[in-house]
């Protein structure tokens, strides 16, 4: 087998995209490899953006290796033992000694040090960057910086600070990292198991950040939604956790109805009035898919909602959503994962499945907890109850949600809600 | 008088903003005349047989906090900020990593009702060390 293909006039192309796939599907695990033997993260990322400089240069010139993330990696490693040498810091203890001459022309892999391991190197780096000892703005931006590779001014940008702020929480992030020794190794399989909670909770945090983005630059901050996605792919292929497969599910079933979420004005559109056409049928054909294989252990939080979410996608109308099942799937997440908006979207689904009155019970609770009494879903869903049930309170209920409000677009949304429900006795609405 | 000698803590402060901002520290292996002040003032107490022990901490942005409340164990990255909570004593330990020292900071009787300040050690800036090599870290 040649490390070389022949030089022909398709060479640079050639070379530009293996370059680009190697960026997109090969950079985390080139990282990962470098970082976890290293144990910093600043000095391992600057050795892959090395390694993908010298790329840049050599593989027009020499060809596309065979193995692209091994000569990235081990030219990554060599330009970080290069770097070390150059600050006269002693080679740290776990990093296995090449004997190599600085400089020397990468051809094959470096002993030892080949991505058999890359795959564990990669959910390390994720664990690492999502480390609870870290604020979760950090462990968020780290993420999205190391294992995602988007730049300081990228993340900046979708999350709206400055990037100078962005870059600091960064440099602050790694040198915390560094100094109190934040671990790179696998954790043994139950406390794994605990981090990986935190991990997919990082996942879709980075998700809503996208999803919730409104006013003027939705469309710069929605591909973080397609960026929790990837990262969710790479959590679910490295180890496959019937909830990480729930999580990735309910990402794919929240993002197929993006594009019927907002009108030609932009503005929010309710999802019953949603034109269900626009949905991208091929992503909720591909968490059926994956909600599928989650076995028969009792469901979590990420599986529940994604059952949820999938009986709302695939109901051919409104009028046909199963709701007596998803509210024994509220029932059950209120069970494992009690929330407000837990409690509130259950009611609401009681309300559908047996009646607004039954509604209305399933949210007294709620509606009796004083530390819920500024909760605008809370009133909103009472609102809708009352409104159902055709109890003329609604209004002053929708008039309470608007008035509590802070996002102005909801705010008129429920005002709108409020005047409609006015006029007298209505119940006619749905 | 009752009893010997006493083993006082020497709790070393320092104003928030002199850590503010990194490019104003020195340089690794720079000596801008602080560093042999510290390798000094252990000597001092060195050959005042005085000495029990002491170490630089790393800066307080490399802290979590641990605090266990009904079981569940809390972090907080950065140090405990609570002014109303006063030092009751420290325990040094020596772990891989911070995971494992979590782990043990969780397990402080008072971590239930306090807050247990886990800060990561200068490695080889430990008084014993310092005396040793009769200087500093750091300094070249």
């Amino acid at each position: 087998m040649t490390d070389r293909v022949d030089a022909d006039t398709d060479t640079d192309a050639d070379a530009g995209a293996a370059l680009q796939r190697a960026w997109r599907e090969e950079r985390a695990a080139v990282l990962a490899t470098v970082a976890r033997r290293l144990g910093d993260l600043q000095k391992a990322e600057d050795a892959v953006q090395e390694a993908f400089a010298a790329a840049a240069v050599r593989w027009p010139a020499q060809g596309v290796p065979d193995r692209p993330a091994a000569w990235l990696t081990t030219a990554a490693w060599r330009k970080a033992l290069d770097a070390l040498r150059a600050d006269r810091f002693p080679v740290p203890a776990r990093a296995p000694d090449p004997q190599d001459p600085p400089g020397a022309a990468v051809t094959d892999p470096e002993p030892g040090l080949d991505v058999v391991a890359a795959e564990d190197d990669v959910l390390s780096l994720i664990l690492t960057c999502c480390n609870p000892a870290l604020a979760p703005e950090a462990q968020v931006a780290l993420t999205l910086r190391h294992v995602a590779g988007l730049t300081d001014r990228q993340i900046a940008g979708r999350f709206l600070v400055p990037e100078a702020t962005l870059t600091k929480r960064l440099v602050r992030a790694r040198g915390k990292i560094r100094d109190a020794r934040i671990s790179f190794e696998l954790p043994d399989r139950t406390r794994l198991e605990e981090r990986l909670v935190e991990v997919r909770a990082v996942v879709y945090l980075i998700f809503t950040e996208g999803y919730l983005a409104s006013g003027d630059e939705p469309s710069v901050r929605a591909d973080l939604c397609d960026e929790a996605i990837w990262l969710a792919r790479q959590l679910h292929r490295l180890g496959p956790d019937p909830e990480t497969t729930g999580l990735l599910a309910l990402l794919l079933l929240q993002n197929a109805r993006a594009a019927a979420r907002r009108d030609a004005d932009g503005h929010l559109v309710p999802y019953d009035e949603q034109d269900r056409t626009l949905w991208d049928a091929d992503a909720v054909e591909q968490a059926k898919q994956l909600l599928a294989t989650t076995g028969a252990a009792p469901p979590g939080p990420y599986q529940l909602q994604a059952a949820i979410a999938l009986l709302h996608a695939t109901a051919p109308t409104p009028g046909q959503v199963n709701w007596t099942v998803i509210a024994q799937l509220y029932d059950a997440l209120a069970r494992v994962e009690p929330s407000p908006v837990v409690e509130v979207n259950r009611a609401l689904a009681v309300g559908r499945a047996r009646g607004a009155q039954h509604g209305l019970a399933a949210l007294r609770p709620a509606l009796d907890d004083p530390r819920l009494a500024a909760y605008v879903p809370l009133h909103a869903a009472h609102a809708e109850l009352l409104e159902r049930a055709g109890d003329p309170a609604a209004a002053a209920a929708w008039e309470r949600a608007a008035a509590l409000a802070g996002d102005p677009e909801q705010r008129a949304h429920l005002t709108r809600r409020a005047v409609r429900a006015a006029p007298g006795p209505a119940g006619t609405t749905g | 008088m009752l009893g010997g000698p006493v083993k006082y803590l020497l709790l070393v402060a320092n104003a928030p903003d002199a850590w503010d901002d990194t490019d104003a520290r020195p340089a690794e292996g720079v000596d801008d005349g602080v560093i042999t002040d510290w390798a000094a003032y252990t000597l001092a107490l060195h050959e005042a047989g005085v000495l029990v022990g002491g170490q630089a901490t790393h800066t307080p942005d490399t802290a979590t906090s641990v605090q266990v409340r009904q079981g569940r164990r809390l972090l907080v990255d950065g140090p405990f900020a609570d002014t109303k909570e006063h030092l009751i004593g420290y325990y040094v330990i020596e772990v891989p990593d911070l995971d494992t020292a979590l782990d043990w900071a969780a397990r402080v009787p008072n971590a239930r009702t306090g807050t247990i300040e886990v800060r990561p050690l200068q490695e080889g800036s430990d008084a014993a060390t310092v005396l040793a090599t009769g200087r500093a870290p750091g300094s070249a």
